[in-house]
Formats: C-alpha cells, structure tokens, sequence
C-alpha cells in the first residue's frame, strides 16, 4: 500500500488582516517535508495571498510572500487559483507572483506552478484529493 | 455633524463595507483600512459600493497587500497614519464597523 497520499490545501483568506495565510504557508511546508503529494488551492480572497510586490514594511507584520516562490524547491508545483475568484476582485494573473518549478526529469526545464482553473476545474481537483485542509 | 465611518474587512469576507456604504450620509467620510482596502480595486465586484462617496484608503495597507494605486478606483485618497488621525480629528464622531 502506497504511503503517499494527496494532500490539498484550501486557501481562502487574505493575507495579514488574520493569521491564516500564514498558518496555511507553515502547515504546507511541513506536509511537504513529509513526502506527501502536495496541491494548493487559492479561490475567494485567497487569490489575494498571491499578489506580487508586497511591502509590509509600513504596518510591522512580517512579509511571508517571497515564500510563496520557495515552495517549487519543495516540489510543491501545483497551485489552483480560481479564475472567477480573480476576476470578481478585480486582478488578472499579471497580478500573482511568477511561480516556476524545476523539473528534474526534464534537465531542470522551468515550468510555472500556477495553474488557472474555473471553478467546474477546482470542483475536479477537489474531488480526488484523500485530505482537505482548509484555511 | 460630519462621520468617520472605518472599514477593516474584505468586502468578499464581510457585509460591512455594504452596511457601511449604504447608512453612510452626505459629508460623511469612508477610510479603508486593513482588508478593507480590497473594497477599493476598479473592475471588481465590489466597486459600486463606493459610488459617490468620499473614500479614503490606508496606504501602508496598499503596499502590504501589493496593491498599486493605479489599481484603485477614481478620486480615492490614499493616505498615511497621519492623514488618518487627520480624519479622525477633522469628524465628529467615528464608527468602527468591526
């Protein structure tokens, strides 16, 4: 019996203004460390944990965002975001970090990690996953 | 008898920029704060709240969240801590919708 079992996690709040995003970010990296097969799914104001060019210098928080980037080291390269999330909250993908990956099997070729879903897609990805955390 | 009406919630998250938006009376103040600031993106769903209004946005909470000015709607003012006490002292009253 294979031990690997696909763990997702449901990111659904914005960042700083509660300490989910974050929360989430700590949790997902531990579970990768863990050899689990890891996917992430940003919808709702999750997107906007995403967003490029955050500068938390102003309000004393720490900025966890260049984290974010990190997770392809981690083989962490498959990360959802709801496109109809984006666009009711007024962003495009212009707006998220570039997020790329290595893929060794491929003489190290990058690849981007995010990939843009509708929600009929997320439903999909949901559904065959073993675990669901939910953030 | 001029209000400061105070919103610190995602518009997607919370009703309170709607109630906020809708009690708010001629001559009276909105400032953005928080996740509040999502309420003031142009080409959202939650743009029409802020029809009319005079609205203020917290700009150390822009920049924490990525968020540029050019990514806000029209004839929003974005300030800093000190505009906001400036807010603060310039209205009778403040309501924060928590």
């Amino acid at each position: 019996m294979s031990e690997t079992k696909k763990f997702m996690y449901v990111n659904r709040k914005a960042p700083y203004g509660t300490i989910y995003a974050w929360e989430s970010l700590e949790v997902v990296l531990i579970g990768a460390a863990f050899e689990q097969d890891v996917s992430l799914a940003f919808l709702d104001d999750g997107v906007f944990q995403l967003t490029k060019g955050q500068n938390t210098a102003g309000i004393g928080m720490k900025n966890f965002s260049p984290t974010y980037a990190a997770l392809g080291d981690y083989e962490v390269n498959k990360i959802y975001v709801d496109r109809e999330s984006l666009e009711e909250r007024g962003l495009t993908l212009d707006d998220l970090q570039h997020l790329v990956w290595e893929d060794e099997d491929e003489d190290y070729a990058e690849k981007d990690s995010i990939r843009l879903v509708t929600r009929a897609e997320m439903a999909d990805v949901l559904a065959e996953q073993d675990v669901l955390f939910n953030f | 008898m001029a209000m400061l009406h105070l919103v610190n919630k995602s518009p997607y998250d919370a009703c309170n920029l709607n109630t906020a938006s809708t009690i708010m009376k001629d001559g009276d103040q909105l400032l953005l704060i928080e996740d509040g600031v999502y309420g003031a993106m142009k080409n959202s769903k939650a743009a029409s709240l802020l029809k009319g209004l005079k609205v203020a946005v917290l700009g150390p909470d822009l920049a924490a969240r990525g968020i540029t000015e050019d990514k806000l709607l029209e004839g929003i003012d974005v300030i800093d801590y000190g505009g906001f006490v400036d807010l603060v002292v310039a209205n009778d009253k403040v309501q924060s919708w928590l």
